[in-house]
């Protein structure tokens, strides 16, 4: 039954793109704001929007609604590619779109920019993601990007490991690239895990970046051909050390559990699931740095409800509003205010999430054949990626 | 008058009376709606879907160029590609051997030997199973078959544990432990589609006529005899048929190859990807041509053999 819901989906996935051409629209940023429609529609990560449904004291939701008469509805999108889906369908007003979708969107004329201006709080969001490459691009080309969002939230991903096998915390993420003997004396073959979907090829990237720089990688998202190549056989060895790529973060849980597998890339998620378990497990940002996530609420072209929108985006981020989600998702709040005085997120929330690693961290994005620098439209494209790397699971 | 008004039929009569001088007619409107139904969701998402994998992607802008051309056709035949093909037709094609030398005896047993009773019982083992959720037992297999699963505890336990390492040394389908390993793969594929060989199997063991059977030994036929050159041959259409579920569901699941295995690509999970995250439609609808095309081939070949009139 899976597998017969699996194909119709795909079929009305592919007869729903034939039938919705892409097309840009012209349309200027706002300029004032003016009384709420009644309601607001956002498409949203699961747990990114809630309203105390879940757990009375995580409710960020009904305050608003009293405050602004707009009524919030959430859509829930489990992955990038539905956001996208549900965006082109036209019908909601904003989407807390990670840095895949957002340019995807951006480029496809889904999205207005928003007048920074109309957002009486936007100085407070930290400065490192005001202007973030994810969500500020000229995409009328006037020589001036233009903003088309506001950061939500962000976070690294975390090199996982067993303090068993690893007394100390690995230095570098070559325990799941380079085979070698591990603390306890065995080889780490069969027994690290990387990350089965394409972007894991910037993580190898990454790593390349820093041991060996004759390659003269800048940004592991902007690969051309020798680079994208050289990464490739550092995935095709590693195929050799990994048993099985992890893909479901529960699938990934069980396997540090029952399958003996003790270090692997992973999210802070995994890491404070398995640590509450009481399982003997710790993370680490190796020092070659990390890949990491970063979430922006951008707001569609034709939104039904601009005025509500824009105060939303100004209560999105309130600080009560970002330190109670990062406590809930295991994320970085967008505002540093949110760091203090926080209760559920604690004295050190903001540090154990990964908010001073933020230098250290390559936030998602999608690759384009255009390299973003001199080398011009000579870099490999995302769909590239995807071909590569099965055949790299399939080993060849 | 009165005469007038009765001998001129009420309206709705007169239609009665229309449709049933045109049978064909009746036909059509009866048939209307599910042909429509048919037409659109069926065969429409098919036809769509073939036009879409004549399609292409642009590298340059990963836009989809609506054009006729065979490009997607070359990158499907690429090697990395058609081992996918292979990996999953070879699983499907080992698959249901498997299913039918397991499932046969169970069937030959329910349709010959067993008290009306324990036919029940044994109907209700074999479709229990299917009530429940299909993504559960998948993830409890993960559990069963794990480094510290129960199998590995067992052939712990009996001092057996040099057998099972021996077996995941096998290259190619061994693995560092069951549920990392193509043979992992491969039992809890044979579990989850198990019951839809039993169950056509048995129907068509159960339509063998005992005064063959009867004939065959009053002519001499020893048991032996009898089963190869009469049951068996009798039989193979329901096999067939069986193969057919079972061939067909391993040939485009994607969920057990996500959660047991190495993580090699099978034709579901390739599609999946190439049209969620690579949004590279029409590579993945020429993924999708692939099973059909092979279950296109391997239907024609089982209705030569008759297996359809077993369903």
């Amino acid at each position: 039954m899976k597998k017969l819901m699996g194909w119709v989906g795909v079929m009305m996935l592919v007869l729903g793109v034939s039938a919705s051409a892409t097309f840009a629209q012209d349309s200027g940023p706002m300029t004032s704001v003016g009384a709420g429609e009644g309601q607001v529609d956002i498409v949203a990560w699961p747990g990114y929007i809630e309203r105390g449904e879940t757990d009375a004291a995580y409710d960020w939701v009904t305050g608003f609604e009293a405050e602004t008469g707009c009524k919030v509805n959430v859509k829930t999108a489990a992955t990038s590619d539905e956001m996208v889906a549900l965006m082109n369908e036209g019908v909601f007003d904003l989407v807390t779109a990670s840095g895949d979708a957002s340019l995807r969107l951006a480029y496809g004329g889904r999205l207005q920019p928003i007048n920074i201006d109309l957002i009486p709080s936007w100085s407070t969001v930290d400065e490192r993601l005001q202007n973030a490459a994810w969500h500020t691009v000229d995409i009328d080309g006037n020589g001036t990007p233009e903003h088309y969002g506001v950061p939500y939230q962000w976070g690294p991903n975390v090199l996982m490991y067993n303090t068993e096998v690893f007394k100390e915390a690995p230095a570098s993420w070559n325990v799941v690239f380079e085979e070698q003997t591990l603390g306890d004396g065995v080889s780490n073959k069969g027994r690290v895990q990387a990350y089965d979907g394409p972007i894991h090829i910037a993580d190898a990237a990454n790593y390349l970046m820093h041991h060996n720089p004759e390659l003269g990688i800048k940004d592991p998202y902007s690969l051309d051909i020798d680079q994208f190549n050289a990464a490739l056989d550092l995935l095709r060895q590693q195929r050799e050390l990994v048993a099985r790529y992890w893909h479901d973060a529960f699938v990934q849980i069980d396997d540090f559990t029952n399958e003996g597998i003790v270090a692997s890339g992973s999210w802070p998620f995994q890491v404070n699931l398995l640590k509450a378990a009481g399982e003997p497990i710790d993370s680490v940002f190796p020092e070659e740095g990390a890949t990491g996530w970063a979430d922006t609420t951008m707001m569609h072209v034709n939104a039904p409800h601009p005025n509500c929108a824009y105060m939303w985006l100004e209560h999105s981020i309130n600080p009560k509003l970002q330190g109670d989600l990062a406590a809930w998702f295991g994320s970085v709040p967008s505002v540093p205010a949110a760091c203090e005085g926080n209760d559920l997120l604690g004295e050190n929330g903001c540090e154990a999430n990964g908010f001073g690693s933020f230098e250290k961290i390559y936030f998602w994005r999608t690759p384009i054949a255009d390299c973003g620098d001199d080398r011009g439209q000579v870099c490999v494209p995302y769909y590239e990626w995807v071909t590569n790397y099965i055949a790299v699971i399939g080993g060849r | 008058m009165t005469g007038d008004a009765s001998s001129r039929p009420s309206w709705w009569r007169r239609v009665a009376i229309y449709l049933y001088q045109r049978p064909n007619l009746s036909l059509v409107l009866l048939l209307a709606l599910p042909l429509l139904w048919l037409a659109v969701f069926y065969l429409g998402a098919l036809v769509s879907l073939l036009i879409q994998s004549f399609f292409k992607l642009d590298g340059f802008t990963g836009r989809i160029v609506r054009q006729f051309g065979l490009e997607t056709y070359q990158q499907l035949f690429t090697a990395a590609n058609m081992d996918v093909v292979y990996r999953t037709v070879i699983m499907a094609a080992v698959v249901s051997v498997a299913c039918a030398v397991l499932a046969f005896p169970l069937a030959y047993f329910m349709a010959r030997y067993a008290s009306y009773r324990v036919r029940g019982i044994l109907y209700l083992a074999v479709l229990i199973p299917l009530w429940s959720s299909y993504l559960v037992r998948v993830y409890t297999w993960k559990i069963i078959l794990a480094q510290e699963g129960i199998i590995t505890w067992f052939f712990n336990v009996l001092g057996l544990k040099p057998v099972l390492d021996a077996i995941l040394a096998i290259p190619l389908i061994g693995g560092s432990s069951l549920s990392f390993s193509f043979i992992g793969m491969f039992l809890v594929f044979v579990y989850i589609w198990l019951p839809y060989m039993i169950l056509p199997i048995n129907a068509a063991l159960e339509r063998v006529p005992k005064s063959l059977i009867e004939a065959s030994s009053d002519l001499g036929g020893r048991p032996n005899y009898t089963f190869w050159r009469v049951i068996l041959p009798l039989t193979v259409p329901g096999i067939i048929a069986g193969s057919i579920f079972t061939f067909s569901l391993t040939l485009g699941d994607y969920i057990i190859p996500s959660v047991i295995g190495n993580s090699s690509f099978f034709i579901g999970r390739a599609v999946f990807a190439q049209q969620g995250t690579a949004g590279n439609i029409p590579l993945a609808a020429a993924f999708t041509v692939v099973p059909m095309v092979i279950m296109g081939v391997y239907l024609v070949v089982a209705k030569r053999l008759g297996a359809f009139d077993a369903l």
